[in-house]
């Protein structure tokens, strides 16, 4: 009876994985379809687009590269700007939620509490909400066609400073603290020498995300940046969409899509294992 | 000796400031200010009409009564909330299947992580340029169509961007294809953490696999799944760059895919301040409430730790 039981659930569990694998493997291709069409497509050039589609990928991406690289749209100057931006966010970001976490996790002071109530509470407040006060704030400041404005404010995000923390309570000893100030060191010098290399993985999550969210930024960059050379490829994109875009080229389109996707995927792939173990420690907390 | 220690604690203590300070400078500077100029310019009668700047001049709550007397807002949170539902319910589901299968030891599926890795793929993908891809393949001549037309499935192209159901249908497909990833990893990570005596009891008591899923993992899910939700809600609130790519900022067809977000950067961009003003503050108190759900639940998870 017992045994009878048991082989109708290993069969069970035999069908049941077979039914996982074909779904898993159907949202996998479902993932990558996009990816593999748009990279079909800026091999192609624009005759065979408009002709049909085709699986294989076609012999002109070369071409299509060099046509985007003459045309009309600055597209090295859009690759460099975000490059900028998003550098310098995630740099900033990084080391000053670094240091906020650490002043929180590690002293003593009075106002604590609430200051760590408040950044959780304000947690959640969508930059949009404010949009209208931070043009007038620029405007009013002269730092229209300026990157400032949109690498300043990384110094203070809410969610790297939370993730920073949870990393802090779970693998930042402050025994060691202690005894780098029994040697001497200064606070500042602690800060920069001892615990932030003892951050190094949570930073190096950290850091990507902040880089890619800033990389993918549309919203209030375009609010801010006019100039054509001050331009970044979110814009650049929305520009494309503007145009009448059947005079274009398809397959110089598809490449400038590609030209901005591309990037993050192969980055995003040499360090994959660090951000989809990143994702899940600093959100689980429910 | 006592002293001395007392002495040195309060002198390091004093760097908990010091280090707050770029933090505490840059959101009051970056957002608490332009929060404050969001809601002073709600009450002000402030756009331009042609070339001539009207305002601005204090009209106290007109803004507010005009922007909610207004067909349009309730039609674009009604456009946001169906495309964001129409997004997030298979998003959910799925996602839900796939963390249980994933967290489940007896089915040992093989190349986890290459699945998580393929899945979490779209969420970095830059939005616009995402869009401006399914764009491209959805247009009356694009790709799908010609497949669909030369497979013989279709007489002629059809034209996905010109109907209401198509357009919402294609926002959705994009933000589940861009979330699911990340929503499965969460929820696996909070199926992980279920204890698994609890799985072992069921099963010595001859409990099937649904059963588990609806009797244990649900129930005690049930924080992180809220904790899902309304993070998720806020963040189909902000919906912006797919929709505005997709249509060019349009919203079309007439205007049934239009967000609050859109709204809001028509409202910037023609600098009709006040009318941006009292939309803003709108968003800013509905985040606020969904936002005060989520920090009540993460609150009393830490009282439990």
């Amino acid at each position: 009876m017992n045994n009878e039981n048991k082989v109708s659930k290993g069969m069970n569990i035999h069908a049941r994985r077979t039914i996982a694998y074909i779904v898993l493997i159907f949202m996998a291709l479902l993932c990558l379809f996009w990816f593999y069409v748009l990279f079909v497509n800026a091999s192609r050039t624009n005759s065979q687009i408009q002709s049909g589609f085709s699986i294989l990928p076609g012999t002109h991406l070369r071409e299509n590269f060099v046509n985007l690289m003459h045309g009309t749209l600055p597209i090295w100057r859009g690759l460099f700007n975000s490059l900028i931006i998003a550098t310098c966010s995630a740099t900033l970001c990084v080391y000053f939620s670094s240091m906020t976490a650490y002043a929180i996790h590690a002293y003593d002071f009075k106002m604590k509490k609430v200051m760590y109530t408040f950044i959780l509470a304000v947690m959640m407040i969508p930059t949009q909400v404010t949009a209208l006060g931070f043009i007038k704030l620029v405007q009013s400041m002269g730092l229209e066609n300026n990157f400032t404005p949109l690498i300043v404010p990384s110094v203070a995000v809410p969610v790297t400073f939370f993730y920073m923390k949870q990393y802090m309570e779970s693998s930042l000893p402050l025994a060691l603290v202690e005894a780098a100030r029994i040697d001497g060191a200064g606070e500042l010098r602690i800060f920069n020498t001892i615990v932030l290399p003892l951050l190094k993985p949570a930073i190096a999550v950290q850091a990507i995300f902040t880089f890619v969210s800033s990389w993918n930024n549309y919203f209030t960059p375009a609010l801010i940046l006019h100039k054509d050379n001050m331009k970044t490829l979110p814009i650049l994109i929305a520009q494309l969409r503007a145009a009448d875009w059947l005079k274009f080229d398809m397959g110089q389109v598809y490449m400038m899509i590609a030209f901005s996707i591309f990037p993050v995927i192969v980055v995003y792939l040499i360090l994959s294992k660090y951000i989809v173990g990143g994702v899940a420690v600093g959100s689980v907390k429910g | 000796m006592n002293k001395h220690n007392n002495h040195k604690a309060v002198s390091y203590n004093k760097w908990g400031y010091i280090f707050l300070i770029p933090f505490i400078l840059v959101y009051v500077v970056f957002q608490l200010i332009p929060l404050f100029t969001t809601i002073y310019n709600s009450f002000f009668e402030n756009y331009r009409s042609g070339l001539k700047q009207i305002g601005p001049t204090f009209i106290g709550l007109a803004n507010y009564k005009a922007l909610f007397a207004n067909a349009d807002i309730w039609k674009y949170l009604g456009n946001t909330m169906i495309m964001w539902v129409m997004g997030f319910v298979p998003q959910i589901l799925i996602s839900l299947l796939l963390g249980a299968w994933f967290s489940n030891t007896m089915l040992r599926l093989k190349g986890q992580r290459f699945f998580k890795t393929v899945m979490y793929l779209p969420n970095l993908i830059m939005a616009s340029a995402f869009s401006m891809l399914f764009f491209a393949l959805f247009s009356d001549s694009g790709p799908v169509n010609t497949i669909l037309v030369s497979g013989g499935l279709l007489a002629s192209p059809f034209k996905f961007l010109s109907h209401i159901w198509s357009t919402r249908g294609l926002v959705a497909l994009m933000n589940f294809l861009m979330w699911f990833g990340n929503t499965t990893i969460l929820l696996m990570a909070g199926m992980m953490g279920i204890d698994t005596s609890l799985y072992e009891a069921a099963s010595v008591d001859g409990a099937t696999s649904t059963q588990v899923f609806f009797k244990i993992t649900l129930p005690l899910l049930r924080p992180i799944l809220i904790y899902v939700v309304i993070t998720s809600l806020i963040g189909g609130l902000q919906m912006f760059d797919v929709p505005q790519i997709l249509t060019n900022g349009s919203g079309d067809p007439m205007r049934t895919s239009m967000t609050m977000i859109m709204y809001l950067n028509k409202h910037l961009f023609s600098k009709n301040y006040g009318m941006a003003g009292a939309l803003s503050v709108f968003l800013f108190v509905i985040t606020g409430v969904l936002s005060l759900i989520v920090f009540k639940f993460s609150g009393n998870s830490e009282k439990v730790k």
